[in-house]
């Protein structure tokens, strides 16, 4: 049982960010959701700001050292090209799924979406962030900033979550080694 | 009005004033967080469209166009947000229109990036 330098690389970009990530997100949302005056008291509510605040925050730290690994840590090495006349392409990801027809789709697809949809994330989640930050308890009284901040949080998921998906299954169908 | 009344409006409007939320630095997030989601898009589809352009957005060779992409991106959306936020701090914005114009760039620069969508443009 071992790992390479780049199979750890990517365990830690997937798995160990990907678990951060998911545990804020999930955090962040159910404090963003019970920030209400009728739930809460004036002291709950201050007390759950700084729930949201750290669940935000992390999520956003997350999200942009995801992608910044990503992109020039783990990208470079899925699409470094092949020398020419290789027959054995399993060491160059790209090269691998575009020669076979019937596995393209993950780079032609997958990879192009995962490594352009990735990046919205950080922008999002930073937003929200920001949000909780200047607003703070402020967010309880106003709901219609607190739910468009909500609707918000969960397109920088969803856009992580869509990466996220992508970048596992790519993984299984050519892994960076 | 006399002094003492005077005194007790400036106060009362200080206090009130402290107690309003101000919705502007609000909208110019939103609204500049659009601007990046849409650029991003934008320029996936656009170097897919053009070869010169792709080349101007390699900006690191290793990560290829990708980094000059997300760069161009992350740079129009800090300006935006820098630009939205010193027009519209202190002032109120209607929430619903910034969040209604923040979904449709949202919503565009999601489109951009879907490949069965940006290869319509690809070059030939």
């Amino acid at each position: 049982m071992s790992m390479t330098f780049r199979e750890l690389w990517t365990s830690v970009h997937g798995m160990i960010f990907g678990a951060l990530f998911l545990l804020a997100f999930a955090g962040g949302l159910a404090g963003l959701y019970s920030m209400r005056p009728e739930l809460l008291t004036a002291e709950g509510i201050a007390e759950r700001v700084k729930r949201v605040k750290l669940g935000t925050g992390l999520m956003a730290v997350v999200a942009w050292v995801t992608v910044i690994t990503g992109t020039y840590i783990i990208y470079p090495w899925y699409r470094a090209p092949a020398p020419e006349g290789l027959a054995d392409l399993a060491a160059y990801p790209r090269s691998f799924l575009k020669a076979d027809p019937a596995i393209a789709g993950w780079h032609s697809f997958g990879m192009e979406w995962k490594e352009h949809v990735a990046w919205l994330a950080p922008i999002l989640a930073t937003v929200v962030f920001y949000i909780v930050l200047k607003y703070g308890t402020q967010l309880a009284e106003n709901r219609q900033m607190r739910n468009a901040t909500m609707v918000i949080y969960m397109l920088a998921f969803a856009s992580a979550a869509i990466a996220g998906l992508f970048g596992a299954l790519i993984t299984k169908a050519a892994p960076v080694m | 009005m006399t002094t003492l009344q005077a005194t007790e409006q400036k106060v009362k409007t200080a206090v009130q004033e402290q107690a309003h939320v101000f919705t502007g630095a609000a909208a110019a997030a939103f609204i500049g967080s659009g601007i990046g989601v849409f650029v991003m898009g934008f320029l996936t589809t656009l170097s897919e469209a053009s070869s010169g352009i792709a080349n101007l957005l390699n900006w690191i060779k290793a990560a290829g166009p990708l980094s000059g992409k997300t760069g161009v991106s992350v740079i129009v959306w800090i300006v935006s947000w820098l630009i939205l936020n010193n027009a519209w701090k202190g002032q109120d914005y209607d929430l619903k229109k910034a969040f209604t114009i923040t979904l449709v760039l949202i919503g565009l620069g999601f489109l951009l990036t879907f490949p069965p969508f940006f290869v319509l443009f690809a070059a030939e």
